[in-house]
């Protein structure tokens, strides 16, 4: 029989929507339909509906409302951020070379190669040492070369490990250079206070902190001009074309509201989850290491890498116990290709197809961890005892 | 123990015979989990894109059936083991002069060994796939291989390799069926994968065959040389020794006052060796490599059936141990195309008790020059 219980360790790839959340949205698919660019009454009301809301995002963020844009998610937040920066900055004769490190987001790489390799941008990838964190010394130099902007995820999403942003970001400063973070794997964890990291553009993106998926935010630091990724109507005052999607932006508002309402309690629940969890496997699996930093790492996040181990077999051993979890080598045509972030932080080709990660949530209760962490050890023994028979 | 506490890994390929075992073992209730192998292809050749069993669009059928059945389907990445035994095997046999049967070598190495190991690792009761064979027990519990019921479809000549360990660990769910039966149920389940074509030639060609793999993996056998007649006689030049199979007439392109027919390769002298029709039947040959399903090799000689090809009906033979464990197979009447590196496979009945490699002939052994 497939084990009938249920452990969902995999909240940095989505989360549920908060049944708070998703009540917040509920009148705004049929009974306040009209379209926010109407002038008309049913138009007005959906217009306060998105107004409230990035207000509500803007006093988490510290900054203007008119700083916050609504986009489709991560991916475009990130698009329009570097595009739109690199793109401003060419047709304004400047410097248009872009600076970003080998443990992004594909959203954000994926964008700064194409534009390297396609459209003729300069590009810059700044090294990074084992622990995920980047060589501040290495950003430096590469801003007094100068640039456009400079892309630097707050929290990685395979290593979990925390950026230095305030300090960075001032670096770019003092070097013209606008500062970009993607932040969406520490939406509705870390300070996402503008002031304080000194970020001109940040991605957020609803369906981490138990929003719903397909919404997210970039905001852009007043008198800053990008070049639009979207063009069209002049929604979002002309940075990104669209028809407003009222729930979906109402949902994303909620829910980032409630993820700092609750910050202080959430944070020490994923804490002690996370803790408990990388304290099980140390303690009773030998060849495994916690990969990325172990202090300035998101509450949420464990990540090992487990020597000898075909992560997408371990992961279909999980599965099979109800577990589910990720990795960054992990695909679903059965052909892994090595981590590329931990290929990038120092790790072997033969290690970075053996990257873990478990990622807690507000469920996220004792027995699961506990379960897991028993679940996980068997697995691990099974498999490696496997491949001893395997090569024989 | 009721179905539901049996659990069975299913080898899925996205094909009609895969999905519908799938199918059958769902509706009968036990736990089934859908598992791909990823096998290699010679990306070269344009790779997985092209290879034949697990391009991307077999391995969305698979998904898409496992979905619909309502069953776990994972991906496993064979593609190392698979290219240091099957493909390695397949070119190695070629540079030596025999005709190899991969898919025997893979039901060898990776179906009923890697697959089903990491199967058991994970649970599992059984291994099923989707062969037209069937598994039963005798009145002392050994387990038999009989052929499937579609005698057009049987494939228990490539199977002829597993053992009593293997056959106790695997269910072949279609077997009991004809391939008219099987397509109808894959409609009938809603698989829409019913009118797809039946596989044909060797997975890890890519979109190419196996010549053109040959010229890349193996150019030596794909080098032209001499074509001789046993007694040394050179009549022509041949296109590389892979280029031909044994009892071959057309296409040799040399005229000679009788029919001349392909009797044998000679990789150390790259010589294909031809002669006449008289010549190239034979009726005894040996066999190495063997396996017997039952365990048991047999001590004395004894009368069976005797397949040399996949395609090739089972003909009266004696089966002579050898004192070495190689076995010598004398055929009632002659055969013509008894291949050096194909499976013989020996029936009693629909009862398939085993088989092996073909040996090369003594008298078309030439040595390294």
């Amino acid at each position: 029989m497939t084990d009938k219980r249920e452990v969902y360790l995999d909240h940095s790839a989505s989360t549920p929507v908060d049944s708070r959340v998703l009540d917040a949205m509920m009148p705004y698919f049929s009974d306040v339909y009209g379209n926010p660019s109407s002038s008309h009454r049913f138009g007005r009301q959906a217009e306060q509906a998105i107004e409230d809301a990035r207000a509500s995002v803007a006093r988490i963020l510290n900054c203007k409302p008119n700083e916050v844009i609504f986009t489709s998610g991560g991916s475009e937040s990130d698009n329009l951020a570097i595009r739109g920066a690199g793109w401003m900055a060419r047709q304004h004769g400047k410097s248009s070379r872009l600076i970003t490190t080998p443990i992004e987001h594909s959203a954000v790489i994926r964008t700064v190669e194409q534009m390297g390799s396609s459209m003729g941008f300069e590009t810059y990838i700044i090294a990074v040492d084992k622990l995920g964190f980047v060589d501040i010394d290495d950003f430096r130099h590469a801003c007094e070369q100068g640039g456009a902007v400079g892309s630097v995820i707050y929290a990685n999403n395979e290593l979990g490990t925390i950026q230095n942003l305030a300090q960075l970001s001032q670096i770019a400063h003092e070097n013209d250079i606008l500062f970009h973070t993607d932040a969406v794997q520490a939406g509705g964890q870390l300070s996402l206070d503008v002031q304080e990291l000194g970020v001109d553009l940040l991605s957020l993106s609803a369906h981490k902190f138990y929003g719903p998926k397909g919404v997210g935010i970039l905001y852009i630091k007043e008198g800053i001009e990008l070049l639009s990724s979207q063009s069209g109507g002049s929604h979002e005052r002309g940075r990104r074309a669209g028809t407003h999607n009222t729930p979906f932006i109402v949902g994303l508002g909620k829910a980032l509201e409630l993820a700092y309402v609750e910050n202080e309690a959430r944070t020490q629940h994923f804490t002690a989850m996370r803790d408990m969890l990388i304290n099980g496997v140390l303690e009773r699996l030998s060849d495994v290491e916690l990969s990325g930093d172990r202090d300035n790492r998101l509450p949420s996040h464990v990540s090992f890498v487990i020597d000898g181990i075909d992560a997408n077999a371990l992961l279909m051993h999980l599965d099979m116990k109800g577990i589910a979890a990720s990795s960054g080598s992990a695909c679903k045509t059965g052909n892994p290709e090595p981590s590329e972030i931990l290929l990038a932080v120092g790790y072997t080709p033969e290690q970075a197809k053996c990257g873990l990660r478990l990622s807690v949530g507000v469920h996220t209760s004792e027995d699961d961890i506990q379960y897991t962490v028993n679940v996980l050890v068997g697995a691990v023994e099974k498999l490696r005892k496997l491949s001893r028979e395997l090569t024989l | 123990m009721s179905n539901a506490d049996i659990r069975i890994v299913v080898a899925m390929s996205g094909g009609v015979d895969s999905s519908v075992a799938a199918a059958l073992l769902v509706e009968q209730g036990y736990d089934v989990v859908g598992m791909m192998m990823r096998l290699w292809s010679d990306e070269s050749m344009g790779g997985a894109a092209h290879n034949r069993c697990c391009t991307p669009e077999q391995m969305e059928d698979a998904r898409r059936i496992a979905d619909k059945i309502g069953i776990p389907f994972y991906v496993l990445d064979t593609k190392d083991v698979f290219r240091s035994t099957v493909v390695q095997y397949f070119i190695d046999q070629h540079r030596d002069g025999f005709t190899p049967n991969p898919c025997m070598e893979c039901n060898r190495h990776i179906r009923f060994d890697w697959l089903l190991k990491n199967a058991i690792a994970l649970d599992a009761d059984y291994l099923a796939t989707g062969h037209y064979a069937r598994i039963d027990q005798d009145e002392s519990g050994l387990f038999r291989l009989r052929t499937g019921v579609d005698v057009n479809k049987d494939q228990s000549y490539v199977l002829s390799v597993m053992g009593q360990e293997q056959l106790s660990r695997t269910k072949f769910p279609i077997g009991e069926y004809p391939k008219s039966e099987v397509r109808a149920m894959a409609a009938k389940y809603g698989l829409n994968v019913e009118s797809k074509k039946d596989s044909q030639d060797l997975c890890f060609l890519g979109n190419s065959d196996y010549r053109t793999f040959l010229r890349l993996h193996a150019p030596d056998v794909m080098t032209p040389g001499p074509i001789v007649r046993k007694n040394g006689e050179v009549l022509g030049e041949h296109q590389g020794l892979s280029n031909y199979t044994i009892g071959q007439r057309k296409g040799l392109g040399v005229s000679h006052s009788e029919p001349l027919f392909v009797l044998a390769m000679n990789p150390y002298k790259n010589a294909l060796v031809v002669g006449t029709r008289h010549e190239l039947g034979r009726y005894t040959f040996t066999v190495n490599r063997i396996n017997w399903v039952n365990g048991q090799a047999p001590t004395e000689s004894f009368r069976a059936d005797v397949k040399i090809r996949y395609k090739a009906s089972p003909q009266p033979a004696v089966i002579e141990p050898l004192n070495d464990g190689r076995i010598c197979i004398t055929f009632d009447d002659p055969q013509r195309d008894i291949t050096p590196g194909q499976g013989a496979v020996i029936y009693d009945g629909d009862s398939c008790l085993g088989g092996g490699n073909i040996e090369k002939f003594e008298e078309t052994i030439l040595e390294p020059a």
